[in-house]
Order: structure tokens, then sequence, then C-alpha cells
């Protein structure tokens, strides 16, 4: 049982703030995906809930217990690192049974533990060698064994996947989120690719500046993004934004075309590229380049002189410097405010 | 051309190694069997059948085995402490590497000061009342003040040397298996014990080589400290290569110093030994 609750903390190094007063809270067992672009204090954010470093402000609970104060080792935590950390000296039995060995567990238990989760990660054949004589993936597998062997509370998992190739790294994915699923760990894993957090996460914390942005469930955050931030870092391609004119209450002019928007002074008009379709009557826009992607067609185009994107039916084949009507889905419209960035309603 | 130069650009070094070490050193193991133009054992014989033989090369062991330890672990404790600086460190590098700017001659001259009947030490025993007068602290009686003095003068003067090397090897281990044991329920001794010092096996080896060879050449301090109270393997070398004009008894000397040396380094570097697989 370990909710984690992280209560207006704040970091600076020197006159540098990494983070700006964080509230966050995880519930028991959930994996929250901590989501930003690199920089935005991700993992200052993990290192300070896993003690290795100290909060400027603010105080982190785990299991219901004030641990800010307390050093890594008496919050029961286990911990992914980026570059693994898979120690050099020792065999991969005994880089897995290092935290049972700390807690001078019996050795019969220490076994047991190593064995059963080596063989959950595959790795039960590699027991004998040293890291320096395993490849990145293995490694990888080593690093996240040596967590589970714990059977931790919370595990923290600090863009494990990073260092893999594309291929491993989706093998891994989908073979973590098994592995977690069947732990009763709470888990928080950052990391830096839109993707990877979609299709973990319970939850996701998107992350700007050393602020969390939103914090909601991946479909959520994709359909209902509480800033335009997050519009514009979820999504491949990222929203479409375009300035809205008010015409009436509620009614607002985007391209010549009127929507029902807010109630507001001003706003700005955003839908997914995958919220559009080919009509007679919609936002006039220009062809400027058609990428075919097989399931779908990418088209950039400019609406109003502003760029714009649409992911079409790959059977339509616009050229170059068409003008075509793009419909968006009345439900997928979303409005910002311009001023503060956050999403009106 | 451009392959043949990197071999070009040494050749002086290597010329001068040759000419000025391999040669001497060719040279004295060959005295240290030749006798009288024949080549012979007797220089052995002779120097293991004086009396003041085992007494030195025990007096020289027994040294090593003394200060080699107690310097090891004052560099341990002291390159743990300066490695956690944030500040200052470079600082107290400089200030902790003050008696390597000594020669061992000075240095043993300046432990003299301390020991020697109007000394430091002297005057303070008499200032506090400890003693009516000042006490022969170096003399024949006690070989063992002159032992503990000499053994001091040793730790003061080249316990910085394997704190440098310590320190270095300690910035070598990267921050995150440190990290990596304070997660996973590492003390600070297990962390020292389980990490810090089996990563630190590389740069022990250096430390513990290069103070166990200086150990077996220790002389300035020995003469300064104890006169010939106190023989040594390296004195003893002195004495018979010039006191007694026998070549050929120091070069057996000279031999057994090596041998010892050589000895004690395949000993450490196997002891120390990282596998292949395990290096960082
Ligand atoms: N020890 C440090 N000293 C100074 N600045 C730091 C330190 N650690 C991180 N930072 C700064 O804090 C910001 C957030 O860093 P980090 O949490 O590592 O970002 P992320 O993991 O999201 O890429 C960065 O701008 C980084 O330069
Ligand atoms: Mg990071």
């Amino acid at each position: 049982m370990a909710v984690i609750e992280i209560k207006q903390v704040a970091k600076n190094f020197g006159a540098f703030t990494a983070l700006h007063s964080v509230d966050l809270t995880i519930a028991d067992q959930e994996f929250m995906v901590l989501l930003g672009a690199s920089g935005c204090g991700k993992t200052t954010l993990l290192r300070i809930i896993a003690g290795l470093e100290t909060p400027t402000a603010g105080e982190v609970w785990i299991g219901g217990r004030r641990v800010d104060h307390l050093p890594p080792r008496e919050r029961g935590i286990a911990m992914v690192f980026q570059n693994y950390a898979v120690f050099p000296h020792l065999t991969v039995f005994e880089n897995i049974a290092f935290g049972l060995r700390m807690k001078k567990m019996d050795q019969a238990e220490v076994t047991r533990r190593v064995t059963r989760t080596a063989e959950l990660m595959h790795i039960e054949q590699l027991l004998k060698r040293y890291s320096g004589e395993l490849s990145g993936g293995q490694r990888q597998r080593v690093a996240v064994a040596r967590a589970l062997a714990m059977e931790p509370d919370v595990i923290l998992m600090d863009e494990p996947l990073s260092n893999l190739d594309a291929l491993l790294r989706l093998e891994m994915r989908a073979e973590l989120k098994g592995v977690l699923a069947e732990s009763n760990t709470t888990t928080i894993y950052v990391t830096h690719d839109q993707v990877e957090a979609m299709s973990l996460a319970d939850r996701i914390s998107v992350m700007n500046g050393g602020r969390i942005v939103q914090a909601a469930n991946p479909v959520e955050v994709y359909r209902n993004p509480a800033a335009r931030f997050v519009g514009s870092f979820i999504g491949n391609p990222p929203m479409n934004f375009l300035t809205a004119t008010p015409v009436g209450p509620g009614k607002w002019q985007v391209a010549g075309q009127t929507y029902d928007g807010p109630h507001a002074q001003a706003a700005e008009f955003a839908v997914r590229p995958e919220d559009l379709h080919p009509a007679d009557h919609g936002l006039p826009a220009e062809v400027r380049v058609v990428e075919p992607l097989g399931p779908h067609t990418l088209v950039t185009t400019t609406v109003a002189g502003q760029p714009f994107r649409a992911v079409l039916e790959s059977t339509l084949m616009p050229r170059p410097g068409d003008v075509i009507h793009l419909a968006p889905v009345p439900d997928r419209i979303r409005w910002f405010d311009p001023a503060t960035q956050t999403a009106l309603c | 051309m451009p392959r043949l130069l990197p071999y070009l650009l040494l050749l002086p070094a290597t010329a001068f190694l040759c000419l000025f070490f391999l040669y001497p050193f060719v040279q004295v193991a060959h005295d240290s069997v030749m006798r009288g133009g024949v080549y012979t054992l007797e220089n052995f014989t002779r120097m293991a059948g004086h009396w003041k033989f085992s007494t030195a090369f025990w007096n020289t062991m027994l040294l090593a085995a003394v200060v080699v330890p107690v310097q090891l672990a004052m560099a341990l404790t002291m390159a743990s402490i300066v490695t956690k600086l944030q500040r200052g460190r470079s600082s107290i590098l400089y200030i902790f590497a003050i008696p390597l700017g000594i020669s061992d001659l000075a240095a043993g001259l300046i432990w003299l000061s301390v020991f020697e009947q109007s000394g430091f030490l002297n005057s303070l025993l008499v200032g506090l009342g400890v003693v009516d007068r000042p006490i022969l602290l170096l003399g024949y009686q006690n070989t063992w003040v002159i032992f503990i003095a000499i053994a001091l003068a040793e730790v003061w003067r080249a316990t910085a040397i394997m704190m440098v090397i310590l320190v270095a090897g300690m910035g070598l281990i990267p921050k995150e298996y440190g990290e990596a044991a304070d997660v996973f329920g590492a003390s600070r001794w297990q962390k020292f014990r389980r990490v810090t010092l089996p990563m630190l096996k590389p740069s022990l080896q250096t430390a513990l080589i290069l103070r166990v060879i200086l150990a077996f050449e220790v002389f300035a301090v020995v003469v300064a400290l104890g006169g010939t109270q106190l023989p040594v393997l390296m004195s003893e070398t002195y004495h018979w290569q010039f006191a007694m004009q026998e070549r050929g008894v120091a070069a057996a000397y000279a031999m057994v110093i090596l041998a010892v040396s050589v000895a004690f380094t395949i000993l450490i570097l196997r002891l120390l030994h990282v596998p292949k697989g395990a290096r960082v």
C-alpha cells in the first residue's frame, strides 16, 4: 500500500528554479508517467521522491509517511536508472540480490527471489555473468530485475528504455507493462517519449518548465489538453491552432468560418489533425506538402496564413497548390485562452 | 613514415632509459654474482651470514607491515571525505600534498627535531611536568621508540601520495553506482565496502604497489632518526657499498630488495585482480 503525495515541492539549483511548487498525488498501485521535454525537471522530481536530491521546499509522503527527510533506503522504493547502474564488479545474480543482501535476508530467500525475478525478466541463463558481458538490453533487464526483487512499494524509473534501439524498446515496453501490472507496486516512470507514455500509463503528468501542466489518463490528455502546451506536445503531428475573432456571444469566426465556442473575451481555436475531414464547407486550406504514410496521408497546409495539418484517408491525394476545405468534427474542437494558454470551456 | 613516427618520437626516451636504467640494473645484477672475477653466490652467503642481515630484513618488513596498512586506512578515509566535499576540495588536496614536496631526509630531520633530547616532545613533557628533565628517546635501549618515530615520519610523509591516487580513482567511479547503492539499502559502510572499494581496485593496485616498493626502500628517514640503531635493507646496502667497500655484497642486497618488491607487486596484482568482464 503506497500512495505517493507530493506537496508543493520546489527545487532551486542556485538561481535556477528547476521545479516550481509541484503538487501531485499518485494512487496506490498506479502507473504514473512523468512526460515532458528534456530539461523540464522530470529527473529532478523523480530524484526528490527517491531521496537522491533534497527539495528546496515542500513535502514528500509515501504510504502515509513523510519521507523527505529520510535517506533513500528508508523510503521503501526501488529504482531503475537511466544508465542502468548495474554494478560491474558483481555477477548478474549478485546484482539482483544486492538490495536483499543489504537487508541481510537469508540465502534461501535471496535465491528464491533472484531466481523468480530473473525468470520474470528472462535472464535466468545470465545469472553467472558480469555486466561487461551483457548487451544493453540485457543490462536493462538486470536493472529491472534488481528493482523487482526488492518487492518494493514503489518503483521509480528514469527513462529506462531510452538507451535501447527502437525494436528492443517496443519489446521491452510491452514486457514492462505486463510485469509491473502483475506486481503490486506504485510506479513512477519518467520519459520524454509520448508514445511510451501513452502505452504504459494509467495517468500521465505532463511537465513543462518545472511545472505539472496536466495530470490525467492518456485519453483525456490527448482529447482534452488542459493547456495549449499539452496539445502541442502530445500527438504526432501535434494539435493545430488558429486565431479566432468573436462575432457574437459564444460565436467565433475562424478563417471565414463560424463556430460555436466559449463565452470569453478572447480565444484560440484548436483541433487535432485526425479530427478533420474534407467537406464542401470548411476551413479553406492551401496544400503545401502531401506525405502518404500508408494507412493515412499527412497533408500540411496553410489556413489563413497559419500552418495547419490534417491526417486524411490515404485514398485522398490532394496536390500541392490545391485549396481544400477541411471540416472539424464538431465535438473535437477545443478552445484556449490566449493569455493564460489554458483550456476554455 | 607516419607509421614510424611515434616510434621515432619515443626513441630518445627509450634510449635514455636503456642507458641509465637498464644498463646499471644489469651491471648490479652482474656484480651480485661476481666475486674476484668468477661467478659465485658468495656475495649472497656473505650477506646472509652477517648477523645484521636478518635484523635488517625483518625490520624492513615490519616497518612496511605497520606503515602501509596505516597509510592505506588513512588514505582511504581521507579520500572518501575529500571526494564528498562540495567546495574547497583542491585547497584541501594541496594542503595534504605538502609533505610530498619534502625530501625524505628533510622529513626525517623534521621528526628528529620532535624526538631528539632537546626536541619538541621533550620540551612538552618537561613543560607539562610529566618528566623532570629531558629523556633520551632515540637511544639504543629503546629501539621501539625509534621504530615508532620512523613509522610516524613515514606515515606523515607518504600518505598523501596514496590519497591523491585514491581521490583520482574515486572520481572515476560514476556517481550512479553510489546512488544505486543508496536506493537499494546500503548503509554508508556497506556502500564503501560493497561498491566503492571493489570499484577502486585499479587505483588501489597502483597506490599499494607504489607505496610498498617505496616502503622496502626506506632509508633517509631511518638514518636520520635511528642512525645505525635500526638497520634496514637499504641502510645495509649503503653500509656495504661505502663503509665496507664490498660492491658485490651491496649488489646482493639490492637484488634482495628487488626480489621482495617484485614478489609483493605480483601478490598485489593477484589479490586485486579484476576479472575482464567485471571492469567498468
Ligand atoms: N545538479 C544540478 N545543478 C544545476 N542544474 C541542474 C542540476 N540538475 C538538473 N539541473 C537543471 O534542472 C533542469 C531540469 O533537469 P532534469 O530534471 O534533469 O530534466 P529532465 O530530466 O526533465 O530532462 C535542467 O535545466 C537542468 O539543467
Ligand atoms: Mg532526465
